[in-house]
């Protein structure tokens, strides 16, 4: 070895240890920021220790310099613009919209590697051309997949695509087959020196990532998302492969496996399987016919100002919120419709379910975004039984994760999702625009029992309603 | 490196994903996606040495270019996003300290 090898594997040795210090904190809350910070300090140094590599060795040319630093500036300048713009509500569409570009940047260097060779592969009859023609294929694949599943993953979250009726045929699955095997065909034409079945592969596999992300419904595509995060990692890995960077195998490889436990987690927070996720189509789709289970028989609705006064004569009021509450981007209003509440000596508590908002820990951040106290923020199973010692239960846009029928209605489609037990408190107030089913399309008997009221409207009129009626309530005017 | 010695690599890496986030909170779940999504885009230095090892004036040259700019706006858009989310919490746990 010598110095410049002797440094760039020193270097990246570091690189990898940051890089699995910054995984590991971001994990707990405390370290989060600073781990996040600690992993980006280490892709910066892996990209010095190769450029510095590579300057005291072959030399980097003025023309190589010049591509890299358009690459570089293009590339980090939409990306900066896009992450400060982004508002907090649509940060699902935009992880996807980033995890479909890494996937794109691992299919063009396997496609350019392919074309071009610049890896000197060494002995012939040896096995390495080998590995390499599988590992670029291998990049080719799950880049293409992970870019185009992406892609479609933004726009269904972005609304600019819908679930198309026909993709919840049960043919989809003969079609996605189709795409399948013609990918593994393609593949194994490839690595056997047929270069040109390249493109097949690269359009077979895109359109296996759209065939198979499409029949997936709204609810689903966190899950999705995070699948998709784990697979630019397995690119990445294999693109290590191709250009022989352990560095970047080691990378690939921590993202790939442990977006396979974010993945794990966040379907059991939703008690879906992966494979009903990515094979059972859309839930509604599903749960539309068998969930007949009858029409409200009583309901009760009231209006905001009834609202206000119970709110008024309460002592402790716990907040659910939804979907619907990040949809209506009502957490300011929320915000300080508590305020209020909290300032005329009302305790206030926000129960999250694990996966309330877009995204499994996005209500988190909206509330975080609303300045909502952190430790205001409780668990589901820290909460659960503090609801029967609750005078005021709000529930905000959420529905499926509040049924009652997932704990009492085994014949259920919900029975034994993890839910909310906001039925235990004494009154409930269901803010919501209309009778429209949740997400999984089945009715709530939440909305039937006695103790409950609906308000209707959207969520962010009917809480700066709620302000008013509060302030000519002399609530909060400390 | 020969190509037994990186299959260790992919292993280890692999069991090393695994162990470390093994618990969780969903509080973090949209951020920890964020930062590991960030985290992928590390094919930025196949990209890098693909630009590197081309021929001149070879179609490589740009299409490594190219690969090289989606590779950084995953990269870059995706440190900056975790952080906006981040930040949020880190006010709050700044304040609870003082």
């Amino acid at each position: 070895m010598n110095l410049p090898d002797i440094i760039k594997f020193v270097i990246d040795l570091l690189a990898v240890l940051l890089l699995a210090l910054g995984i590991k904190g971001l994990s707990k809350v405390r370290s989060a920021r600073e781990a996040n910070i600690l992993a980006a300090f280490a892709m910066l140094l892996s990209v010095v220790g190769l450029l510095s590599y590579y300057l005291g060795t072959s030399g980097i040319s003025a023309q190589s310099w010049a591509w890299i630093i358009i690459g570089s500036l293009v590339g980090s300048f939409f990306g900066t613009l896009l992450s400060k713009k982004v508002p907090m509500t649509s940060m699902p569409e935009t992880v996807a919209l980033f995890n479909g570009f890494g996937g794109m940047s691992s299919l063009l260097v396997a496609i350019g590697a392919f074309l071009f060779p610049f890896n000197v592969v060494a002995k012939a009859g040896s096995l390495e051309p080998f590995i390499n023609d599988v590992s670029i294929s291998v990049s080719i694949f799950v880049g293409a997949i992970t870019f185009s599943g992406s892609i479609v993953a933004m726009a269904k979250l972005q609304g600019w695509l819908s679930t198309p009726g026909w993709t919840q045929v049960k043919a989809r699955h003969f079609v996605n087959i189709v795409f399948g095997v013609t990918s593994l065909v393609a593949f194994i034409y490839l690595i056997s020196g047929n270069i040109s079945s390249i493109w097949l592969l690269v359009i077979a596999s895109t359109l296996l990532g759209i065939g198979v992300t499409l029949p997936i419904g709204g609810a689903d595509m966190p899950v999705v998302i995070s699948l998709l995060n784990s697979y630019s990692g397995i690119a990445a890995a294999a693109a290590g492969f191709v250009v022989d960077s352990q560095l970047l195998i080691v990378a690939g490889a921590m993202v790939g496996a442990a977006g396979l436990i974010l993945t794990q987690v966040m379907c059991k927070g939703m008690n879906r399987s992966l494979i009903s996720v990515l094979f059972g189509g859309s839930l509604s789709a599903q749960t539309i016919t068998s969930s007949g289970s009858g029409e409200y028989t009583n309901i009760t609705s009231c209006s905001v100002e009834e609202c206000a006064l119970t709110l008024e004569a309460a002592n402790r009021v716990i907040v659910v919120p939804g979907y619907g509450l990040a949809v209506a981007q009502a957490q300011h209003t929320l915000r300080e419709v508590t305020k209020k509440l909290e300032q005329n000596g009302i305790e206030v508590v926000y129960a999250i379910h694990p996966v309330a908002g877009r995204m499994p820990g996005h209500m988190n951040v909206l509330l975080a975004e609303a300045d909502v106290p952190y430790e205001q923020l409780k668990e589901m199973d820290v909460v659960n039984p503090e609801f029967p010692a609750t005078d005021v239960v709000l529930v905000l846009g959420a529905n499926d994760v509040v049924n009652p029928q997932a704990k009492n209605d085994k014949s259920s489609p919900l029975y034994g999702m993890p839910v909310l037990d906001v039925q235990e408190a004494r009154t409930v107030f269901v803010i919501k625009r209309g009778m429209s089913a949740g997400y999984s399309g089945i009715k709530n008997d939440l909305f039937d029992l006695p103790n409950t009221s609906m308000v209707f409207g959207d969520a962010k009129k009917v809480l700066s309603e709620l302000i008013g009626e509060l302030k000519d309530l002399g609530v909060g005017d400390k | 490196m020969n190509f037994d010695s990186l299959l260790w690599v992919l292993l280890l890496g692999s069991l090393l994903g695994l162990e470390l986030i093994g618990k969780v909170p969903p509080t973090l779940h949209t951020p920890l996606m964020s930062g590991a999504n960030a985290i992928s885009g590390i094919t930025m230095l196949a990209a890098l040495t693909a630009i590197i090892k081309a021929e001149p004036n070879s179609p490589l040259l740009i299409i490594g270019s190219i690969s090289l700019g989606f590779a950084l706006f995953n990269v870059v858009g995706g440190f900056f996003v975790t952080d906006r989310m981040l930040a949020m919490f880190s006010r709050k746990s700044t304040k609870k300290n003082k």
